[in-house]
């Protein structure tokens, strides 16, 4: 009886399984979905890391489109190998963008932009700036609770505890534009990257008029446009109290940096300057050399010199 | 006798009514106002008077700029110095008007006896709800919804009947209570004028059993008033929330994305009902309004009776100014009301108190891990999960938000009192509810 039982068993259950897969292999024959298989291969090549910044739903979004057609596509995480071993694979050519790196423009840290209440709520900036104004004066400013820090993939923002303000790691930074999606407050913007991470910005986007957003911060813009008038070439316009400087006319001659009334321009990265005196009879003699002669790279030793000094730069 | 009540959730705080028995006293009028342009929910009104311009008082200063949105008046006499940014308790300056006050000369239309008129039968419904939209009159518990649009009942619905939310469920707010006292009559004609412009017979005047004073002089004056009846309710806290004081009075629930006005309800505050009298009467714009300032170590907690753009820090000095101890000012009841960042902003119309809280309450717990014990599911009085919710828009899943119906959310605190852990449901839940709202309006496009 017994044996008949786990005879009966094995039978039913070996039937079962020839039918499922009879079924199975008329199914998976006939409606199998052909794909093409470079899909597979140029999503093996992407980084992986889904994080959007080239417009698509994550990589293998992007690698499909790459496959109907790689005009316009580009992956900033993976940068110009990734996309030559792609153009490789599907042949034509791709077009690199200019590189980008993220910029945070707000300076004002604790130090110059002393707090006047206690936010005790829930620790995430998209709350705070649909709340109220924030704990400083400020309203436009960094709220310091690093959205940023949990939206970027590759570890690339941090809150720097002296400042209170997010800062970038630019050799992380793959300019994917997570941070510039997640900061509520529209501080972070991605700026050409130039050589050595050298960067001439407005580090304030305070729209309040000069005198408010001065009293809320030591080193706020305040829309005074002495650095529009400096600007050689008309890289820097003034709109709604607020200088900006438009990275493609910009060439970094820092003279609106030396101009700032409030320091709300920043000079990242750059060799120490000249001492004044040594530079005067030089310089000022010849204008249109001058800029010519503060661009010239510098040893990298001095540079690191200049970092250490610099809280904000990384 | 067993009083009703909602049954869905809801918390027990304790009263605190410090001021109940501070009869309401006139602030004096202050040498500067600032009338903010956005006093209610929708569009802000636009600004129709420039720098240099002279105002009397109820003089029309910004018009109403949309279907929801309404008209704003001076609410003192003098010259305006300057459109532009006024402060909020939020920090963020907002536009509006700052009028620097000379005299005080009323507009000539407006009738400022006080002699009660009862004659509602000299207006036809339109006529009353013309005037109650031009006097800008909005929802005065807090949430400034326009009256007029309330009022205004849609052909395909009808209106069973009024309810007038005398419940002030707020801890420490008593500016509802000493308007129901001593504006007695005034509130019963009113809810009579409400009664003709939404055509019902029925209105029900919903008062917590704190208040049995309130309850008994406008129990004795219904009898006055065919077709108006107070009905006393058990205390639980939020049920001067629209959907909840009908299901306590009338025992309907609203359904989730539906109006009041769909089960048959029309809800407004006490204070709406006197601010619609003295439209519809006394042709009298909305420029003043009743605030409660109080708080446990306030020196003399009060109801005072301020004109509208009255900076908050004089009402706070009439009340035996900033306590030394202050940890915090709120806008409102300690419940639902917004924490200000200084005292320099103005009264507004939905500014139903101002609380100060000492530096010992003021301060929240440190959050602890969520240990899902559900007591925020039982105390949500819209039947949501919280927590859930919370993370959802903590992570950024706004489908999920949506399809757990956080825009059902009314941000009513329940959640936040009842954690142990102390976290912040509301804080999340509030952006949740925001950005759902967002994605659904953008959908419509």
């Amino acid at each position: 009886m017994e044996d008949n039982v786990i005879a009966i068993s094995i039978a039913v259950l070996g039937g079962v399984a020839v039918l499922a897969a009879a079924i199975l292999y008329v199914v998976a024959k006939k409606f199998k979905v052909d794909e093409d298989p470079r899909i597979d291969e140029v999503n093996e090549l992407l980084p992986g890391a889904n994080c959007g910044g080239c417009g698509f739903a994550g990589c293998r979004n992007f690698a499909e489109g790459c496959v109907k057609s790689l005009e316009g596509k580009f992956c900033n995480v993976g940068g110009a190998d990734v996309m030559n071993k792609i153009a490789e694979i599907l042949g034509g050519t791709v077009s690199a963008p200019d590189p980008k790196v993220a910029v945070v423009r707000c300076a004002g840290s604790t130090a110059c932009r002393p707090k006047v209440n206690n936010f005790e709520g829930a620790k995430s900036c998209a709350v705070v700036a649909a709340t109220y104004a924030g704990e400083t004066g400020c309203a436009f400013g960094c709220i310091g609770l690093g959205d940023c820090v949990t939206a970027c993939e590759f570890g690339g923002v941090s809150i720097n505890p002296e400042t209170g303000l997010a800062q970038i790691n630019e050799s992380l930074c793959t300019a994917c534009g997570s941070c510039v999606k997640a900061c509520p407050k529209g501080i972070i913007e991605l700026r050409k990257k130039a050589a050595k991470f050298r960067k001439v910005y407005v580090s304030c986007v305070n729209k309040d008029k000069g005198a408010v957003a001065k009293k809320a911060c030591s080193s706020a813009c305040i829309g005074c446009g002495k650095c529009a008038k400096t600007c050689e070439f008309g890289a820097i316009t003034v709109e709604n109290n607020v200088a900006y400087i438009d990275y493609t006319k910009c060439k970094m001659c820092r003279k609106c940096v030396e101009a700032c009334p409030t320091g709300a321009i920043k000079e990242e990265n750059f060799p120490p300057r000249k001492p004044k005196e040594a530079a005067a009879p030089k310089e000022l003699g010849q204008p249109t050399n001058a800029d010519k002669v503060e661009v010239k790279p510098e040893p990298e030793k001095i540079v690191l010199e200049k970092k250490s000094d610099n809280p904000n730069a990384n | 006798m067993k009083l009703s009540t909602f049954k869905i959730g809801g918390v027990h705080p304790s009263g605190s009514k410090l001021s109940a028995d501070q009869p309401i006293k006139v602030m004096p009028i202050p040498d500067t106002v600032y009338i903010p342009a956005a006093q209610h929910i929708g569009k802000p009104a636009d600004i129709i008077v420039q720098k240099g311009d002279k105002v009397k008082v109820g003089q029309l200063i910004a018009k109403s700029s949309g279907v929801v949105s309404a008209n704003i008046h001076s609410s003192v006499s003098g010259t305006i110095t300057a459109v532009g940014p006024v402060p909020d308790p939020s920090g963020i300056a907002k536009m509006g008007v700052t009028i620097k006050v000379e005299g005080d000369e009323w507009m000539e239309e407006i009738d400022r006896s006080e002699t009660l008129d009862t004659n509602v039968d000299k207006f036809s419904d339109k006529e009353i709800i013309d005037r109650v939209t031009a006097a800008g009159i909005v929802g005065m518990g807090g949430a400034t919804f326009p009256a007029h649009v309330k009022f205004t009942v849609p052909l395909e619905k009808k209106a069973e009947a009024v309810l007038i939310n005398g419940v002030e469920c707020e801890p420490y707010l008593t500016a509802d209570h000493r308007v129901m006292l001593e504006k007695s009559e005034q509130l019963m004609v009113g809810v009579k004028l409400i009664m003709k412009a939404v055509k019902t017979e029925k209105a029900f005047i919903g008062i917590e059993a704190n208040k049995p004073d309130a309850i008994e002089k406008l129990t004795e004056l219904s009898r006055k008033y065919a077709g108006i009846m107070v009905v006393p309710l058990a205390l639980k806290y939020p049920q001067g929330s629209e959907k909840h004081l009908i299901k306590a009075i009338m025992n309907k629930e609203v359904p989730s994305g539906k109006l009041p006005i769909d089960v048959g309800a029309v809800v407004s505050n006490a204070g709406t009902a006197v601010a619609v009298y003295e439209a519809v009467m006394k042709n009298k714009p909305l420029i003043e309004r009743v605030v409660t300032v109080t708080g446990n170590s306030v020196k003399n907690p009060s109801n005072f009776l301020a004109r509208i753009g009255t900076p908050v820090n004089l009402l706070i000095e009439a009340a035996g100014g900033l306590p030394e101890d202050t940890g915090k000012v709120i806008s409102g009841g300690p419940m639902m009301g917004k924490a200000a960042t200084n005292t320099d902003f103005p009264v507004a119309k939905g500014t139903s108190g101002v609380l100060i809280m000492p530096e010992e309450l003021a301060h929240r717990r440190e959050p602890e891990p969520c240990i899902r014990c559900g007591k925020c599911v039982d105390a949500c009085p819209m039947g949501l999960e919280p927590y859930l919710l919370s993370v959802y828009s903590r992570k950024k899943m706004w489908d999920e938000c949506e399809e757990h119906y956080i825009y059902d959310c009314i941000e009513c605190g329940c959640c936040v009192y009842s954690c142990p852990a102390a976290r912040p449901l509301l804080d999340y839940m509030r952006l949740g509810k925001s950005t759902v709202m967002g994605i659904i309006r953008s959908r419509k496009k």
